[in-house]
Order: structure tokens, then sequence, then C-alpha cells
């Protein structure tokens, strides 16, 4: 695998929207070429070597490039935007979106992601070691297809809305969640380790929250239903279980209406 | 105005039956002529196809639904934006475009007229603000009539002179051009939870039955002699075995007779015939009926028709249907707008996506496609995508090219996972016609220009008329090696000319023209009980004033072509 190292040398003044930082606008291309790579500063079209150094060389394809983004990319968009192979590491923070809409490779945030990072996402990874922002994993505003494949793991806290409309996939949260996690959620696995604020699964039809911590309020259209034993990443613990949102439409399978399920440890 | 003579096309004209000759169009001060200058500027149209501009005769692309649409869908201009490019500026949307967009595109295309299928009379102004941002094509609107209060109440005593006077003075306030018929009595019957699904069932309150409406609005549109008939989305639209209703609605214009002036032979058109062709009691044994409504409108020539078109994209549904969407949502789960527009009718808006991979859906588009081909009078059936509720306008080359190449309809065919339902609900695998140029030019230009009263106008290359003209990119002496170049070759026009301007050039605009609001003024004896009866409703009833309701003014109708009726005798 060839490495691309992208150095943030002159932090614009608006937000940069850097779609083209993936594997896949990289491979085939030297340093000179990825430089000339689109970009938008606000909306002024400008190139990715006007704000990064760029070293070494991508490789024949996507599954074969490895770019790793250094220095201040706080204001920086759509890092990792429809990729579909090969792997990013972010040296630090990024801005929104990223890892939106991508399909396939691997994702390492090593500082925090803002919003909408693992939008409507449908394969791969994403791991976020600080915290993630709002929307995690959720769908565009206005459209219902949500985080449908792959997994997003972060090891800080998330943002409200995470999972909005998720229909596949797996996010694990090692830290606390926000409001309006799952929200219409129609498949999908949320996982967090630590407390989840109010209102989890309003409006979920189908779908699995798994919380180890505390939940503040629960939404009044879930309904105890016993409890469970279950063995998460390897821990086996009781947890109480709720099927809901009773007030959503619910779909059968097997003659069995399916609900979306909560489990929270005892 | 500048002279320009298109040079050695090969000429489709159905106005004058000119089916594919070497022929020049000259043009003149905005209309075409027999002849012009020597310096008059030469378009070389050797080895292309020269037609009329095309007519839109049914798409919903300006006002408060169609705005709706573009609100609650920020997901459909997600990736669909068009930057500013030379003059055109920005647009956006795919299934619901943005006002700019949907004048490019259609001009690109080759369409220079196009009709706005349903304007809700109480929001004609913003119909109007949205048609005059609309650059280049001309367009008018049809306010609807099958719900409104008055005629609902005029026609339930059978009074035809006061709905007709009524229409005269709706179609002048909110500068419509037609009489539109949704649903009738079913939206209404919304209103209080319910729906109307055959011709008989009763409207609450109102007590008249759709029959009794859509009999009444014909005679009243004949009794005015408007340009364009009245124009019908019939009742239980979409449901598998609606095709009786649809039949039943047919019938009712039967013993009518065209009366007008333009050159309108029909009685009725039947819009999105598509979506009123269902057989089967659910959606298991969901099969065709084009047959059976194709073989009734070929024997009754005082009916026309459009096709509805379903282009198996992801779009977004939208009508005054009130009830039907309501139904749509409870099918997909996906988001659904309502509103109700006071003493005139209601509007609903679902996104819906025709997948391959759904039985219905490709039934759906089988069926769009047997209409026109199962039609014996081009003259008399229009393509249409009803846009954008049976997809997008902007697929009328890929329309066009399944109507052109047997070839591209099987390979469609071959693509859908439920191939043999498709091939056993419909006759689609057993149609082996093939659509010409001349036929398009009829289902496309000459037909829908007679249908709307347009003859004189548009719709043909006939000396007098207006320089509406369209250069395509396709060489009719050539076979055709892919199916795949009708398409391209529909999609981007080499020229187009509006009113005699140049406004498309090797597929890019290169003018906004000189576009007109289209509506119809009609002169009706004065009738003081209709006087009477609009000022007490707005009193009683509207939640604005009377001063407020009129779409008036340069601000609403900067540039307009009025075609005048007289009906004082």
């Amino acid at each position: 695998m060839e490495t691309v190292t992208i150095t943030m040398k002159k932090v614009s003044a608006l937000y940069l929207e850097a779609d083209t930082i993936s594997p896949d606008a990289f491979a085939g291309k030297n340093a000179a070429q990825i430089a000339e790579l689109p970009v938008f500063e606000g909306n002024v079209p400008a190139t990715l070597g006007k704000y990064f150094e760029i070293s070494g060389g991508a490789g024949a394809t996507a599954a074969d490039t490895k770019i790793i983004v250094k220095g201040d990319v706080k204001k920086v968009k759509y890092i990792g935007f429809k990729m579909t192979e090969g792997e990013v590491v972010i040296e630090g923070s990024a801005d929104l979106y990223v890892g939106a809409w991508m399909k396939g490779g691997k994702i390492l945030a090593k500082g925090d992601v803002a919003a909408f990072a693992g939008l409507a996402m449908k394969g791969g990874e994403i791991t976020i070691e600080g915290n993630a922002g709002n929307y995690l994993g959720a769908a565009y505003r206005g459209d219902w297809r949500g985080m449908s494949g792959g997994k997003i793991i972060v090891k800080g806290n998330a943002g409200s809305d995470l999972g909005m409309y998720i229909t596949g996939g797996q996010i694990v949260v090692n830290g606390n969640v926000d409001v309006h996690a799952m929200t219409h959620a129609e498949g999908g696995k949320l996982l967090v380790k630590g407390n989840v604020n109010s209102k989890a699964g309003g409006q979920m039809v189908k779908g699995e929250i798994i919380i180890f911590g505390s939940i503040d309020t629960m939404m009044p259209g879930f309904k105890p239903n016993g409890e469970v034993e279950l063995e998460v990443e390897g821990t086996k613990a009781r947890f109480l279980h709720f099927i809901g949102d009773m007030g959503e439409r619910h779909p059968k399978s097997k003659g069995q209406i399916v609900y979306g399920n909560l489990y929270k440890k005892i | 105005m500048s002279e320009y003579i298109i040079k050695n096309g090969y000429v489709f004209d159905p106005v004058q039956g000119i089916k594919g000759d070497k022929k020049d169009i000259a043009i003149k001060d905005g209309k075409i002529v027999d002849k012009v200058g020597s310096g008059a500027k030469i378009i070389d149209a050797k080895d292309k196809t020269v037609m009329a501009g095309a007519v839109e005769i049914h798409a919903h692309i300006a006002g408060p639904k169609v705005n709706l649409g573009r609100i609650y869908r920020p997901e459909d201009k997600l990736f669909s934006c068009t930057p500013t490019h030379g003059m055109e500026r920005m647009g956006g949307g795919a299934s619901i475009p943005t006002t700019f967009k949907t004048g490019y595109e259609y001009a690109k295309m080759g369409y220079t007229t196009a009709m706005e299928a349903a304007m809700p009379p109480l929001f004609s102004r913003h119909v109007h603000e949205e048609i005059r941002d609309t650059p280049i094509i001309d367009e008018g609107a049809f306010p609807v009539f099958g719900n409104n209060w008055f005629v609902l109440e005029y026609l339930k005593n059978h009074e035809i002179e006061n709905t007709a006077a009524y229409i005269a003075w709706l179609l002048r306030v909110t500068k419509g051009y037609a009489v539109k018929v949704v649903n009738p009595g079913g939206t209404e019957a919304w209103g209080w939870g319910l729906n109307c699904l055959s011709i008989n069932d009763p409207v609450p309150y109102f007590d008249i039955t759709p029959a009794e409406i859509i009999k009444g609005l014909i005679e009243a549109n004949e009794y005015l002699g408007l340009p364009h008939s009245m124009h019908i989305h019939p009742n239980n639209l979409g449901n598998p075995g609606c095709y009786e209703t649809t039949l039943d609605t047919l019938k009712l214009a039967e013993g009518f007779k065209a009366k007008n002036k333009f050159g309108r032979e029909q009685v009725m058109h039947l819009t999105h015939t598509q979506f009123h062709s269902y057989g089967g009691t659910n959606w298991g044994d969901f099969e065709s009926k084009a047959k059976e409504v194709t073989d009734y409108v070929n024997k009754n020539k005082n009916i026309t028709i459009d096709t509805g078109n379903v282009t198996l994209d992801e779009t977004t549904t939208m009508t005054a249907d009130g009830p039907f969407e309501h139904h749509l949502t409870g099918l997909n789960h996906l988001k659904w707008a309502n509103v109700d527009v006071e003493l005139e009718t209601a509007a609903g808006v679902v996104p819906y996506i025709y997948s391959p991979n759904i039985s219905v859906c490709a039934i759906q588009w089988a069926i769009g496609l047997e209409i026109p081909l199962m039609m014996k009078d081009p003259m008399r059936c229009y393509i249409t995508t009803d846009h954008p509720n049976a997809g997008p306008f902007t697929r009328y080359p890929r329309v066009i090219k399944w109507l052109m190449s047997a070839k591209a309809r099987e390979t469609q065919i071959n693509a859908f996972k439920h191939k043999d339902k498709v091939l056993s609900q419909t006759s689609i695998g057993t149609i082996d016609k093939e659509l010409s140029l001349y036929e398009l030019a009829q289902m496309t230009r000459a037909g829908p220009a007679k249908s709307l009263g347009l003859t004189a106008v548009c719709g043909g290359l006939k000396p007098g008329m207006d320089a509406d003209v369209a250069v395509y990119n396709f060489n009719p002496d050539k076979p055709v090696a892919n199916p795949d170049d009708i398409e391209k070759a529909f999609s981007r026009c080499a020229s187009v000319f509006k009113s005699g301007v140049q406004v498309v050039s090797n597929g890019e605009i290169v003018s906004n023209g000189h576009k007109r609001t289209l509506w119809v003024d009609v002169k009706v004896k004065d009738n003081a009980q209709v006087a009477r009866d609009i000022s007490e409703k707005f009193i009683k009833y509207y939640s604005m004033t009377q001063a407020n309701y009129e779409a008036l003014g340069h601000h609403f109708v900067p540039n307009p072509y009025a075609l005048e009726v007289d009906a004082t005798n």
C-alpha cells in the first residue's frame, strides 16, 4: 500500500470543502497531480495544493492508497467522502461529513469529528478516537436513508441525533450519547457503554439499542418486556428489555410483529 | 428581428404532412415564413432532424405544491446541482428542479411550450411568479375546478350558464388556461376523511356525484368554447382495477361534440392514462388494462389522452388528489405533506422510488409504453411523465428511446428482477411496433398543440406559425446502431428557436428568449348571480379578500399572451 501524506500549510479563512480527500480521488496520481485536485473555499474554487503540502504518492487503485492527513484540519469538510476502499488517517480533528456516503475502506480520526460523520454510509469502518458530533451515521437532511452498513466506533462521546434513520450497520460509543439517538431507526445496532440522554429510539421501527449506563428519560412509546441475559463484546450481563416505539408502524416477519429493541444494563 | 434559414434538415411536420423531406425552414420576425433574404443567418441542419418545438401538455412545474416538494426534499437537490455556466444561472433538483433549471432543461430537449397541470386558484399568484421565473418556454396553467364549492353548488342544480360564468371569471383572475379536474368530488370528500372511488360516490354535504361534475364541466367548457377541453385526472387513480372507473369516466363524454373556433376536436382529455389503466384486485394480481382503455379511446374520437410514462427513477409525487397521496404514504412509509386549499382543492406530496426490482413498478413501466404503442391515432395520444409523478420530464429522451426501439424495450425487460411477471401481466413483450419520427412529432408537437387549441400558434412549421423549431443531431437516413444514441440525440438539441430567437446552440443555452404566459380571456354576458355569489363567498369563507385574489399586472404576468374567446352569444 502506498502512502500519501497531506499536511495543512495554510488554514483557510472560510471552511474548506475538500470532497477530493479520498483514496478514490487520489488513486493513480502522484503528489503534483493530487495537488491539482479541486476544492472549494466557500464558493471559490481552488486546489488542494493551495492549502496542503503533499508528499508521497497514491497507489494504482483506491485499495492500494493510504492517506495521512496532518496539521490543523478543524475547518476541512468531507474527508473520505464517498470512499470505497483504502485508508485515511486524520491525525487531528476534522469538520463535518467525515466518511459521509462511504462504501468501504477505513478511516481513523485521532481527534474529534464534527457533525454528519458516516452520514448514509453503506460500508467500511470509521474509528473516532476523540468525540463525534451530532448526526453520526444519520441520514442527510430530509432523507430517510441513514447509515445502512459498516461500523463506526467512537472512543469518546457522541452528539445528538445519532443513527437517525439508520437501516443497518453498527455504531459503538464508549462514552456518552446525547438526545434523540436512533430516531426513526429501521435496522442497525447501537451500543453505548456510557450513558444516554433522553429520547432514544423515538419512532423506531426496527433495530437494536444496548445501553450499559443510564438513560435519563425513556420514550413513553417503549414497553417493558422482561429481563434478558446478553453477551455483548465479551461481557455477560443482565439487561432490562424494552420494545418500541409502540407509536410507530411495525412490519411483520414470519407472522411475528417486529419491534425496535432497547436493552438497558441492570 | 433577425432572419434565419435552417438548411437541408430532414423535416417532420404533421401539420403540413411533411414526413422527413429535405427542406429549408425560414424564420423572420419570430414567425415561420416561406422565404427569407440572402442575408439570413444559415443554420446547417445537414444529416439532422428538424421538428417544431415540442409542446408539453401536462406537467407539474410551477406553484405551491411543486415548491413544497422542493422545500421538503433537500435530498433531491443534494447531488443534482448545476453551477452557473455560460449564461445559465445555477440550478438544482432532479425530480423537482428549480424554475431556471426547468426552463433550461425543457429548451435543451427542444420543448418550447409547457402547461402547468394543476393551479390552485387561491395560489395563482405563486404559480405565476414561478412561471415568470422559468426562462424561455411559453407556459400556461390549468386552474382546478373539480372540487370547487361554486362548481359543486351550481352543477348540483345543473346550472351550466352559471358554471360557465364562474369559469370565465376564474380564468381571468387567475390567468388560467383550461378547466382541470382532479379526482372530481374525491378531493372535497377528503376534507371529511373520505374519497370518491367511483363516478357515482356522492360527495359529502354537496350531495353531487363525480359523474355530474364531469358532465357539467364538459357542458360548461363547450358552452364557452374554450381552446382546450375539460382535462381530467379521474377518480380511483393508481388502484388495481381502476380501469373500470376510467372507462366509466370516458363514457361520460359520449354524445358531446367540441364547439370552438380553435380547431380542437375532443371534449375530454384524459391525463396520465398509465395510472388509470390497471386491472387486478390487489398488488399480487395487478395487471395491465392498457388494451381495454386504448380500445375505447381508439373508437371514440372526442377524447385525447396523455401517457404518464414511468421512468424507473426516484421521484416526488404531487397531486391535488389529496386522498391518493395519503394512501401512497401508507404504502411506502415515506414523508407526506398535505394541504387543504379552502373552498377550492387540496394537495399532497410523497417521494416515490420506481424500482426496477419491484414487479408493480416494472408493470407500470410497461403499461406506460403499451398505451402509445396501442393508440391508432398518434394525434390523440401525447407523451408525458406527468412530471414528476411517474418520472422527471428530463427523462423524455429515454421514453422516446423505449418507444422508438423494440430492442431498447427488450433490454429493459431483461433487466427487470421480475421479468416473467411483467411479461405475464402485460403484453409489452408481444409488441414490436417502433414509433416513427413522424409519429413522434404527432405525439409531442402537432397533437398536443391541437388538443390545447394552439394549432394556429405552435406545434408545426407552417408559414405564419410561431418560429418554434428544434434541430436534433439525429440522421433518420442512417440505421440506429445503438438505441442509446436516440436518447442522446433527443437529450440535447443542436439548435432550438423560440418565437424566432435562437435559445439553444450545440446543447447550450444562448438566450432566455421572450417567455410568454398563455391564458384564456373569455367574454361572457354579465351574470349578477355569479358576481354576488363570488363576493359573498369571499366575505363569508375565504381567508383573503377578493381584492387580493387576482394575479394581475406586470409583477405576475409580465408578458401575457391571451387567447380571446367570445361567449356572449
